[in-house]
């Protein structure tokens, strides 16, 4: 999301419009989405937070989990989140400023609650919606987040990203190795068997790009994936 | 059917929240006086705790489990109504499900994502599990559902299992009907 719309890149640049949270939101939890995740991807460098009206409206309309992440940088912001109907809340650049966040996080909401989405290039962290590089390698970056109470990972390999290419497995492998936490593989569907491949290195599997244009195609997507013996659950 | 869904300020209450209204309850705030209270499953156990007792809604919930009056555990919920919890370093619970909850030993802690209960689908996030004799469901060896008097727990998120999810509170609210309603 961006300025209250739902928004999608290709390796984090040229944003488009694809469409209003709540209207999308809605039609993934009726077509069978396992979860829903929403980053504000520009809150952090626009230094505001996270549209909680946005959140409330979208929650009302769910009965599915609910992450919502982008520009929380204290337990407050999160606090207001999960008030508005949030299930979990994702950090990223703020627990990168000062890991000690994720800690107060999990203190307060229980390990479950709190996702450390990771960007990652080239083995290293991005931080600030991939815009800024940083010194920290990946893995490490991971563990810590896991000892410090992160309860799930969200790696999204920014080369992967928005290509429909299928996802960075090699990475993905190397963090569900690292962590014992589960691990959300994003970045780089197309097709079923790309998120086949991404759910037999991680626990779970994000999808955007390939929803986004056609909300419809999370049905047949649930089908291919259950002929290629990927086991989901009964929907309806 | 007046529902209270106990606040103890650490996150979510409002898909639980949400989940009834869907279901035609009436929301009210008296945890004391409602057909039923939920102690829903959000925060860690110590913060959790604490924030009952500041409020006395643990005294509430326990008179409330004295008197046969419905309550309803879930995750959290379920693990606080034991005895004691593993949870930060050791947490005593209401003591009104015999009991305790102790971290899962195996596989990926968090245990995140849709398990099965007996053929259906449904969502859990937890790191604690309980072990209790008065268990009546169970999801991979973990108890995913347990009853004690007018107590009914469950370890699985039914407000955030989708449309399984509302069949089964919606089962429940019937059962709280049929139970403790028809008799007043």
């Amino acid at each position: 999301m961006a300025a209250g719309r739902v928004v999608k890149g290709v390796k984090f640049q040229e944003l488009r419009d694809v469409g209003d949270p709540v209207e999308l939101g809605a039609a993934y939890s009726d077509r069978g989405a396992d979860e829903l995740v929403f980053l504000d991807v520009k809150a952090t460098l626009e230094e505001r937070d996270t549209l909680v009206g946005v959140v409330r409206r979208v929650a009302e309309q769910l009965s599915i989990p609910f992450t919502v992440g982008g520009g929380i940088r204290s337990v407050a912001d999160a606090d207001a989140l999960l008030s508005a109907g949030a299930d979990k809340i994702s950090v990223n650049s703020a627990a990168l400023a000062a890991p000690s966040l994720i800690t107060d996080l999990a203190a307060k909401l229980g390990a479950q609650a709190v996702v450390v989405a990771i960007d990652t290039e080239g083995g290293h962290v991005r931080t600030r919606a991939g815009t800024t590089q940083t010194a920290r390698r990946t893995v490490e970056w991971a563990r810590e987040a896991e000892e410090r109470g992160a309860g799930e990972i969200l790696l999204t390999a920014i080369d992967a990203d928005g290509t429909r290419e299928g996802y960075d497995l090699e990475i993905t492998r190397a963090i569900a190795e690292a962590v014992s936490v589960p691990v959300i593989a994003s970045g780089g569907a197309g097709e079923a068997r790309h998120v086949a491949a991404a759910l037999e290195v991680a626990q779970a599997a994000l999808l955007a790009s390939i929803l986004h244009e056609n909300p419809e195609r999370l049905t047949s997507l649930r089908a291919e994936l259950r002929e290629l013996g990927v086991a989901l659950r009964d929907a309806a | 059917m007046k529902v209270a869904v106990c606040d103890y300020q650490a996150g979510n209450i409002r898909s639980v929240e949400i989940a009834v209204r869907r279901l035609g309850a009436e929301l009210v705030s008296d945890v004391e006086h409602c057909d039923l209270a939920i102690l829903p499953g959000v925060g860690s156990a110590r913060s959790a705790m604490e924030e009952l007792r500041r409020q006395g809604l643990d005294a509430v919930l326990r008179e409330r489990f004295a008197q046969g009056r419905a309550v309803l555990g879930i995750c959290l919920g379920l693990q606080l109504a034991l005895d004691w919890t593993e949870e930060d370093g050791g947490v005593d619970g209401l003591g009104i499900l015999p009991g305790r909850s102790v971290r899962i030993r195996d596989g990926r802690v968090p245990r995140m994502g849709w398990a099965e209960v007996e053929g259906v689908a449904y969502y859990f996030a937890h790191s604690y599990t309980a072990e209790t004799p008065c268990a009546t469901s169970w999801s991979e060896g973990i108890v995913a559902e347990a009853r004690s008097g007018s107590f009914l727990g469950v370890q699985f998120h039914p407000e955030k299992s989708g449309a399984a999810g509302a069949r089964y509170l919606d089962r429940m609210l019937t059962e709280v009907r049929e139970r403790f309603l028809s008799r007043a």
